[in-house]
């Protein structure tokens, strides 16, 4: 602030809690909606207020499921999938990522050059835009239906290994000097020195990575037919788009709840991480 | 860029690399190439049969309504996500800057709907707007008299989506461009403010300017991620209708793939997205280094 304007600050105040308020009404709404009866769910106009059915409903949610056969699967199974699958994406990228990195900045080799451009063109190459022939590969390779499939063709990052890169060539050469007078190989260096020296980098990515593989949707859509591979976020989305005579939205609204809280908290939690990943990553 | 000090070892190299390259390949080029040649083929509904086409898919494709009409719900979809969410995050922005008492609680409510999954965004406004049940679908009834059914009404449809996806993308906006205000230097504000220069005027000359670069930088990110990241609010909302009111390009590439078995077509539909997610990051890359501003 520059000059003292009260009735500025107020107002900065007062839009920034209308902001707050407006984008957390959405959030109120579903936790709202897990806390009451189905009744009262399927009854307009609904409460604004909490009930008092939160743990029952969470209960039946996680450990019982709803809606008939085969869709009723309890929550816990697709959340387990999805931490397996967010943590599995998430270790995965850095590890191989970490590793690439080390190797075009650390050595001199032929076809060096044409290897960074290859992991570059990734970049450019989403999943959305090549559905089809990607499906084709994992089936080819039957990876559907398995915890391989959903984690393997994602790990592949171009925005990690650059990540990787800036920070490796920012580390000061008398260091690799010191560590090779003293008889230290590049196994050695790069376990002993550089990894604890990439903490920071790493947690950074760790939580941009964790909340982009837990959210990922199409991709398990596409490589799961069995309830027990589906993820949390897809078991929400069919549960939802069931043509059912009465909508669980008591039950919806919990799943949601359940779909929304790690990724949050880990934002919540970790927030000079989550900044520092999102700003490193988009360098 | 390159390091002095370097090690010397002649298969390690390889090694390190191995595991990105072969998935990059696997997963990337070659479904990538793949997706380039069946653009151009024509394959029987059994995959027996294949012939070469040259371009007939693509013209095909261009001579459908249909692809046009998915361009068009396209380009204004991701207008409107674009515009709305830069507008919306850059007054909160504005507004947090000036804050200094509690401004870190302020910005831990407003980071974290980057968390929540587009999908799950998708079910949380179809549950708000619901015309049934929904809370402001209800009280847009009884307090205006104005029907809102998005299960029916095309218009109100693709309003739903592009609320929805600006909500989940407005955490990244409003961080990006805090951190862009936050840089502006702190003397210029000052001498501004001696020479009689209102908060207002200032904002209009100073800051605006010097938030161009990061301005133009959200926007080709917010582009991308209408054109791309938005396909789990679509499916879990409205699933590209009422009557293809909401579908976006990459719902239709998953639609007529997997669900209309339509390969050629899918196929040329991926090669014209794999060329603009090219050219929007080509854009992004050569404008963020030449910065717009000065």
């Amino acid at each position: 602030m520059v000059e003292n304007r009260p009735l500025l600050t107020f107002l900065s105040h007062f839009v920034v809690l209308l902001g707050v308020a407006i984008i957390a009404f959405p959030l109120w709404m579903t936790f709202v909606g897990s806390t009451h009866d189905q009744t009262t769910m399927l009854r307009a106009p609904l409460p604004l207020w909490p009930g008092e059915h939160m743990l029952e409903n969470y209960r039946t949610v996680l450990f019982e499921g709803f809606g008939t056969g085969a869709a009723r699967t309890p929550l816990y199974v697709s959340l387990v999938n999805s931490l397996i699958m967010a943590l599995g994406v998430c270790v995965g990228k850095i590890a191989i990522s970490i590793i690439a990195a080390y190797a075009v900045v650390y050595f001199r080799f032929p076809l060096r050059m044409f290897f960074f451009w290859l992991i570059f063109m990734t970049l450019m190459l989403p999943v959305e835009v090549r559905i089809v022939p990607t499906y084709q590969v994992v089936a080819s390779l039957g990876m559907v239906d398995s915890y391989s499939g959903l984690i393997v063709p994602l790990i592949a990052s171009a925005t990690a290994t650059f990540l990787f890169r800036q920070f490796f060539l920012s580390v000061p050469d008398e260091l690799t000097e010191a560590a090779r007078i003293d008889g230290a190989g590049p196994v050695r260096f790069f376990i002993d020195i550089l990894l604890p020296m990439s903490r920071t980098s790493i947690a950074a990515l760790f939580v941009i990575q964790f909340i982009y593989g837990w959210n990922q949707y199409l991709w398990p859509l596409l490589i799961t037919t069995r309830e027990s591979f589906y993820t949390v976020v897809m078991t929400l989305s069919r549960q939802v788009n069931t043509v059912d005579a009465a909508p669980s939205w008591n039950w919806i609204m919990a799943m949601a709840m359940l779909a929304m809280l790690p990724p949050v908290l880990v934002v919540v939690l970790m927030q000079r991480q989550f900044v520092k990943g999102l700003v490193d990553t988009e360098k | 860029m390159n390091k002095r000090v370097t090690f010397n070892a002649k298969l390690l190299p390889y090694v390190l690399l191995a595991p990105q390259i072969a998935v990059t390949l696997a997963f990337f080029i070659w479904p990538s190439g793949q997706a380039l040649w069946q653009s151009v083929i024509l394959e029987d509904a059994f995959g027996g049969n294949s012939r070469f086409v040259g371009f007939a898919n693509f013209e095909r494709l261009f001579a459908n309504e249909g692809y046009w009409a998915s361009v068009r719900i396209t380009l204004f979809f991701s207008l409107m996500v674009a515009s709305l969410g830069l507008g919306f995050s850059l007054l909160l922005a504005t507004m947090a800057d000036r804050i200094v008492r509690g401004a870190t609680a302020y910005k831990a409510l407003l980071v974290w709907p980057y968390a929540v999954a587009p999908a799950v965004a998708g079910v949380l406004f179809g549950f708000l707007f619901n015309p049934s049940v929904g809370i402001v679908a209800y009280f847009l009834k009884k307090g205006i008299g104005y029907e809102f059914n998005f299960v029916i009404n095309g218009g109100q449809a693709l309003f739903l989506v592009i609320l929805a996806a600006t909500w989940n993308q407005i955490s990244y906006n409003f961080l990006f461009f805090l951190a862009g205000l936050q840089s502006v230097p702190r003397s210029l504000m000052e001498a501004a403010a001696i020479d009689g220069a209102g908060p207002l005027w200032r904002f209009w000359t100073i800051t605006l300017p010097l938030l161009s670069p990061t301005g133009f930088f959200l926007l080709v990110v917010n582009i991308i991620y209408a054109f791309f990241g938005t396909f789990g609010v679509i499916d879990a909302m409205t699933k590209g209708g009422p009557a293809r009111a909401t579908e976006i390009l990459v719902f239709k590439v998953y639609n007529d793939g997997f669900r209309g078995q339509d390969f050629g077509g899918s196929a040329a539909q991926s090669a014209i997205l794999m060329a603009i997610v090219v050219a929007l990051t080509v854009i992004q890359f050569r404008f963020i280094e030449r910065r717009v501003q000065y």
